[in-house]
């Protein structure tokens, strides 16, 4: 075998000898190669990243995993995992001379077990069939991302996925017990357990958000909660934006916390109301949508306070849902928010940046200047309960440097984010996409300390790499852009 | 307030160690020393490291140096209308919040309220070579980078110096009410590992010398609901029941034998070791006095997937931890060295060779 300067065969080699091995630990249908057969994993739910991978396998076994892991550590062949593939973040982005290790096949929920309120899955199964199998125990799986039709546990885990109830039950990592993990290496490891805590480090906190770089997830176990006796949500209109964001300060000084808090300017609201007809005040310049969950006298009573709180904080009109069905039509306009919003404009943006709520008007005000400024607008979605705010970029890719200054302008909100305190992204992950933000939000030494971390699991580098943490390098690069874009304010000037 | 930053003393002094290579022994309000093995090494004291650095409540988040007491956080909560929501024990009169942390406690609310590192949002902290870093952040959500600050939770400072934490707070509950039943230990642990399963506002679920207490909290009218549905006696001043409790004040504790502390899945029927137990958090933390062999008692738990810590007293050339599996042994030791390579940090404090 032909051999390259660093001692390893060379790539040709090693690709024919690899996608020969793979063809032996699986069933044929499970090793694609074929353009059109890798066509569909070319990217995930940020489709402007796409690339073909060298070959998919689909195991369906651990122990086909922990193969497929060992033949591609002695090979040194990247690999990437990848669940249902509605990241938003490029973070299953393939590589092309890497295996994506798909794992569509694990599908089934292994046990529920009602009595200490926990369920064993696979990690294909998807996000809303776990609170629909457990619902016959009168229980659910409290994170609820909005592509919980599709998306899956081991993805949510991977990201550590939220949702619109994340302040009340909180991320994936509060709601997860146990891991079976296969490292690079092929080793299978038992994180956390069946108990409350576990002896040793908390690795299932550090697993939980990797995005796929320090090993690969194979089953794992969550924690499961009653479903309240009653759920009801207010509708709350706004003549003004930040009469809103004080509204939601309120509501939790008032000493409540909401199961869900969720907030829309006029841009979305129109777009949500035209798509999904929900009954939204169309000129409102800002609704807020809270959801307050619990016992019958418990909902009861905070209903009665988060009434008055809305009307001391200025609210044109709230209304209650009346029935399930109208609590399931004012949730559906914000669910469908980003479609509907993709309804009005060719393309659109998705940030995901979260901020200190306290600065949630300082914030829009800046985003609004930019808006103007860029001739972009700007549809603002926002779970005001965490703090983690979606502005949508509307524009058009097919216009010339639309897409580049989108861009720019994306960056400029995320570097605000963490200017006032918060963080470049609340939910989606870095992936790929905000690789380059995460020289903002980090020290070099941070980074440095990211790498070890990935090391102490993935000594190779072999796992996801090139995602999630920047090398120190493309931050310099980076860097010598960014002082470009600080000199921004001057070409401001030139336009007077 | 004391507002104290001595940051830069302190990761002078583990830059001299650095040099010199030896072992420092991280030290806050001396209240914990009692847990985990034995560490040697000279003392780096944070507990001038001090002040409350950020509290909004309106944000729900608190931020403050790791040698703040505990008392002084949990007051200037308290002045709020707030709480830590995993009421954390304290184990003395000078416990700070670093080491509160660093030792990953929690307190009866734990099971249906959240543990420790369930709260922490961020921290700021030294690593072994010196270098003052930061994780996460001021905000509940957030994802960028791997989730450094809850590793912190529970790693009894072998990692790092925590230098400041921030923590997700919640407001107090308008009412709360205890109530106690005289039941056998397996009817307690049926009943309490029903309450995972019912939409009922439960905070704490403990079994002691043949009664169960139930502690129910949130608004005033569903406190009495739920007590209506539950019945049992109520205890007028409950606070100092479960004070003592969480502090290991109930004259339960005053015993000559070693405590162990086993984590089980609630609804495990009693298990056959001769000793004294009580069960807190719903029956998933069974506190045990006992004689018996240490590794007869682990061998026991290890069969229904449980683990045991030896708390207080006993052997002391033991694991005090439940010892882990090879593979996962060679992560914590890798991990280690990615942040304390030169292994400077509360050396062996939680495993030998750790």
């Amino acid at each position: 075998m032909p051999v390259s300067k660093d001692g390893l065969p060379c790539n040709r080699d090693t690709h024919e000898y690899l996608i020969r091995k793979l063809r032996k630990l699986l069933p044929p249908e499970a090793v694609l190669t074929n353009k059109e057969d890798l066509r569909p994993f070319e990217c995930d739910g940020l489709s402007v990243y796409r690339r073909l991978p060298l070959v998919v396998v689909l195991p369906e076994t651990i122990e086909q995993v922990q193969a497929i892991m060992r033949l591609c550590h002695a090979l040194q062949v990247p690999v990437v995992a990848r669940g249902a593939g509605t990241g938003l973040s490029g973070g299953a982005l393939p590589l092309s001379d890497g295996v994506l290790l798909s794992l569509a096949k694990f599908k089934r929920i292994l046990h529920i077990d009602p009595e200490n309120a926990m369920a064993t899955l696979q990690p294909g199964v998807r996000n809303l069939a776990i609170s629909e199998a457990a619902a016959a125990y009168g229980l659910y799986y409290a994170p609820d991302p909005s592509s919980q039709i599709a998306c899956t546990i081991g993805g949510n885990v991977a990201e550590n996925s939220g949702g619109v109830h994340c302040l009340k039950y909180g991320l994936t990592v509060h709601n997860i017990l146990m891991l079976k993990v296969v490292t690079m290496e092929g080793e299978l490891l038992t994180i956390g357990s069946e108990t409350l805590d576990s002896p040793g480090y908390d690795l299932l906190a550090l697993m939980t958000g990797s995005e796929g770089m320090l090993a690969v997830i194979v089953e794992v176990t969550v924690k499961l909660l009653a479903k309240p006796e009653r759920a009801q949500v207010l509708l709350a209109a706004f003549d003004d934006v930040f009469k809103a964001g004080e509204a939601v300060g309120a509501i939790i000084a008032a000493g409540i916390i909401p199961a869900g808090l969720e907030m829309m300017d006029k841009v979305a609201i129109q777009a949500a109301e035209d798509f999904a007809h929900a009954g939204y005040p169309r000129n409102a310049e800002a609704i807020l949508l809270c959801e307050l969950d619990g016992t019958n006298a418990e909902v009861s009573e905070h209903v009665m306070e988060v009434r008055k709180i809305l009307h001391q904080s200025g609210a044109t009109e709230v209304r209650t849902a009346v029935s399930e069905v109208e609590r399931q039509l004012f949730w559906k306009g914000r669910k469908s928010a980003f479609p509907a919003v993709g309804r009005i404009s060719p393309d659109y943006y998705c940030m995901d940046g979260t901020i200190p709520r306290r600065q949630l008007p300082h914030v829009l005000r800046q985003i609004n200047l930019w808006s103007e400024e860029y001739g972009l607008p700007v549809a603002n979605v926002f779970h005001a309960g965490d703090g983690n705010l979606h502005p949508l970029i509307l524009f058009d890719a097919n216009k010339d440097g639309e897409l580049a200054r989108t861009e720019e302008f994306g960056q400029r909100i995320l570097q605000l984010c963490v200017e006032v305190g918060g963080s470049i992204t609340g939910e989606h992950g870095v992936g790929m996409e905000k690789i380059n933000q995460m020289c903002i939000q980090f020290k070099a030494a941070e980074l440095s300390q990211f790498h070890a971390v990935k090391a102490a699991f993935d000594p190779a580098g072999l796992l996801n790499p090139g995602k999630a943490v920047p090398t120190l390098q493309r931050c310099a690069e980076f860097g010598a852009m960014h002082v470009h874009h600080g000199q921004l304010p001057h070409a401001e000037l030139e336009r007077f | 307030m004391s507002e104290r930053d001595i940051s830069e003393t302190l990761q002078q002094q583990v830059h001299s160690t650095v040099g010199n290579g030896t072992p420092l022994k991280i030290q806050g309000g001396n209240s914990k020393t009692f847990l985990g093995r034995e560490t040697h090494g000279e003392i780096l004291d944070v507990s001038a490291h001090s002040g409350i650095v950020e509290h909004d409540p309106r944000e729900l988040v608190l931020t403050a140096r790791s040698g703040t007491p505990l008392k002084e956080v949990e007051a200037a909560l308290a002045d709020a209308g707030q709480m830590l929501a995993f009421e954390p024990p304290h184990f003395g009169d000078t416990a700070t919040l670093g080491g509160t942390i660093a030792c990953g406690l929690s307190g009866p609310r734990r099971p249906f309220c959240g543990s420790a590192r369930d709260f922490v949002l961020g921290c700021k902290l030294i690593n072994g070579k010196g270098e003052i870093l930061r994780f996460g952040g001021q905000v509940i959500k957030n994802v960028a980078g791997y989730d450094v600050s809850r590793l912190m939770v529970g790693a009894y400072g072998t990692l790092g110096v925590l230098l400041e934490i921030s923590l997700k707070v919640l407001p107090r509950p308008a009412a709360s009410y205890t109530s106690v039943k005289e039941c056998t230990q397996a009817e307690a642990i049926s009943k309490m590992s029903r309450l995972l399963s019912q939409p009922v506002p439960v905070d704490a679920a403990c079994y002691h010398a043949g009664h169960y207490y139930l502690r129910l909290s949130g608004s005033e009218q569903a406190v009495k609901h739920a007590h209506e549905h539950f019945g049992g006696e109520v205890i007028e001043k409950s606070e100092p029941f479960w004070h003592a409790l969480r502090e290991h004040h109930l004259p339960f504790f005053n015993s000559a034998n070693p405590l162990y502390r086993i984590l089980v899945k609630p609804s495990l029927p009693p298990l056959d070791i001769a000793g004294e137990w009580l069960l807190d958090w719903g029956g998933a933390q069974r506190w045990l006095f006992s004689d018996e062999p240490i590794g007869l008692i682990r061998e026991r738990v290890a069969t229904i997937g449980g683990h045991v810590t030896q708390f207080r007293g006993g052997e002391l050339n033991t694991e005090i931890f439940q010892p882990l599996p090879a593979p996962l042994l060679v992560i914590h030791q890798r991990l280690k060295s990615s942040f304390d390579p030169h292994a400077i940090f509360n050396r062996g404090r939680i495993y030998a060779n750790l």
